[in-house]
């Protein structure tokens, strides 16, 4: 990953005038995407990110501010050179939007016939894309006979036939099933491993950004409310809004009604068992585990755990002195009954 | 009853529903292919121009649907009569089977604008978004996404098309125009030789039988949707 900036939006505002009156859509966006980065941004649905991402290839135009991608500022652009610098800023979407009258490898042809390039060579080209996603057999089918996550690789092949800097996705997974979702997210992993080519995930599942992104901003009602490190803000989430999505409604601690829970955070730097088994001996105290989500991010393994506390001062005491000697960050709480 | 029926088969009528035929496919043919031409014309502009579409342009939109929808409404029979002068001024007479084909062309072009339209209108929004997102211009979006995509959907139209169009043509006999509709009109309303009615319109029945399968035909094997 270079330092150098390939998207970077600037003050960006929109606004639409509905039937409804003026609905602000986004509020003061600044984001810096870096050349070759896997970049995410996640909210819940109607926090604005799709509008963003449309933004980003003005097929959405912000109403203020800018957006500059690969060096060229869009409002600047006439018409004709907007149409040229879409081809290259890939995109694919959760319903794939495919042409369901052209086959897999027509459909990875097309942006190479709005681009120019010639029928022969496209043909050559698109082959070879069909090949890298994992479909080379699969060239003369239509899109109603491949399943989704075909179809989405058809997508992904398309978006990539223009050599794109910039790949967007819009809620790219959500259509797919989780075993099909992990396959597309090691694709687009290994995409921009091997082609370098910078991606911008939009989503509202926590899972795909913990997979595969290096960075994040929160965005919630139409402004980003935090944004840095995945590590940094899966560990120390400071919005209401990122807990929100970290720990999903429903999977909330269940404990002794009146009684403190303890949130043991995970930073990737300890291990997870020795830690609590560690504690359980140390302190000679047992401990109740009321939730544990914990996983690999980024080849660390971060995660939150909430055990409930013993009764007695003098366990917690000892709790509190185990863990700050490790400098292992917890956080106290009462138990909230849900 | 027996001379009748001699009569409805005798060499001479056959020879009639022979040319009726082949007026009728005259007129169908004519006028299908000059309300294509500009039917989709119409039917493109009304689709993009729409508040959805690619280029919204809501008086150009307004305006032209207004046409279209008044033309549409005029019945047929009646636009036949009012459009006698315009017909003159095109092809200098008000009778004959050219001069039916421009009322007929003139009730047929709207409606199969509105067709178009409809059959445009069934392209994913989301695919013309990808499309657009690659640097489609919105000619190349009508060009190669809106009617290629609604192929299916469009020949399904024509298959109406025609066969309404077909429906119209008994109409030219009262422009003296022929057609096996006119040989319907003039032997069973005026001549009370009822078999000779009868043969006739089964023979339109059955053209239009054909027409619409085969389009339909068409329709199904062109669609890779369902496959």
């Amino acid at each position: 990953m270079s330092e150098r900036e390939i998207v970077r939006i600037e003050n960006m505002s929109k606004v639409y005038h509905g039937a409804a009156g003026k609905v602000v859509a986004l509020k003061d966006i600044n984001i810096s995407v870096r050349e070759g980065e896997i970049f995410g941004i996640i909210g819940l649905s109607g926090a604005g990110k799709s509008t963003l991402v449309r933004c980003v290839n003005y097929l959405e135009k912000p109403t203020s501010g800018r957006v500059v991608v690969n060096g060229s500022d869009l409002s600047a652009l006439s018409n004709r050179e907007l149409l040229k610098a879409r081809q290259k800023i890939g995109m694919i979407f959760q319903e794939f939007n495919l042409l369901n009258q052209r086959n897999a490898l027509g459909n990875v042809c097309y942006p190479m016939e709005i681009a120019g390039v010639p029928r022969p060579a496209a043909r050559t080209r698109a082959a070879e894309l069909l090949d890298m996603v994992g479909l080379a057999d699969r060239a003369k089918a239509y899109p109603a006979q491949l399943s989704g996550g075909q179809k989405q690789r058809v997508a992904i092949a398309r978006a990539l036939a223009t050599s794109p800097k910039v790949l967007l996705c819009d809620e790219a997974t959500s259509a797919l099933d989780p075993t099909t979702t992990q396959s597309i997210l090691e694709l687009l992993q290994d995409i921009n491993r091997r082609l370098g080519v910078t991606i911008l995930v939009v989503t509202h599942e926590m899972r795909v950004i913990e997979q595969i992104c290096q960075r994040v901003a929160v965005i919630d009602q139409s402004h980003i409310v935090e944004m840095g490190d995945v590590k940094e803000i899966f560990v120390h989430p400071q919005s209401a809004i990122a807990k929100r999505l970290i720990f999903p409604q429903g999977q909330t601690p269940a404990g002794a009604p009146g009684g403190k829970t303890l949130r043991i955070v995970f930073d990737g730097l300890s291990a997870f068992e020795p830690v609590i088994s560690d504690m359980v001996l140390e302190c000679h105290v047992t401990v109740n585990i009321l939730y544990a989500n914990t996983r690999a991010v980024d080849g660390k393994a971060v995660g939150q755990m909430v055990i409930s506390l013993p009764g007695d001062e003098i366990s917690v005491d000892r709790i509190r002195a185990y863990l700050d000697e490790r400098k292992i960050y917890y956080k106290e709480e009462p138990f909230h009954e849900s | 009853m027996n001379h009748e029926l001699s009569a409805a088969f005798s060499a001479a009528m056959l020879g009639e529903y022979g040319n009726g035929f082949a007026t009728t496919l005259y007129l169908v043919v004519v006028c299908s292919l000059v309300s294509y031409l500009i039917g989709v014309p119409l039917g493109v502009i009304l689709c993009v121009s729409d508040q959805n579409g690619i280029h919204p342009n809501a008086p150009l939109n307004r305006i032209l649907g207004t046409v279209v929808n008044i033309f549409r409404s005029i019945p047929f029979a009646i636009l036949l009569v009012v459009a006698l002068p315009f017909t003159k001024l095109l092809i200098g007479t008000k009778v004959g089977n050219n001069a039916f084909l421009v009322p007929l062309t003139l009730s047929a072009a709207p409606f199969i604008a509105r067709m178009v339209e409809s059959s445009l209108k069934e392209v994913d929004r989301g695919v013309i978004e990808a499309t657009q997102s690659m640097g489609s211009s919105n000619w190349q979006i009508i060009t190669k996404v809106l009617i290629p995509e609604a192929k299916p959907s469009l020949l399904v139209g024509a298959a109406i098309s025609v066969t309404t169009i077909l429906g119209y043509t008994p109409l030219a006999t009262l422009v003296g125009g022929g057609g096996l509709g006119a040989i319907a009109v003039q032997y069973g309303l005026y001549r009370f030789q009822n078999d000779i009615m009868y043969t006739s319109s089964i023979l339109l029945v059955i053209l239009v039988q054909i027409l619409q399968e085969a389009g339909m035909k068409l329709a199904g094997s062109v669609d890779k949707r369902a496959k």
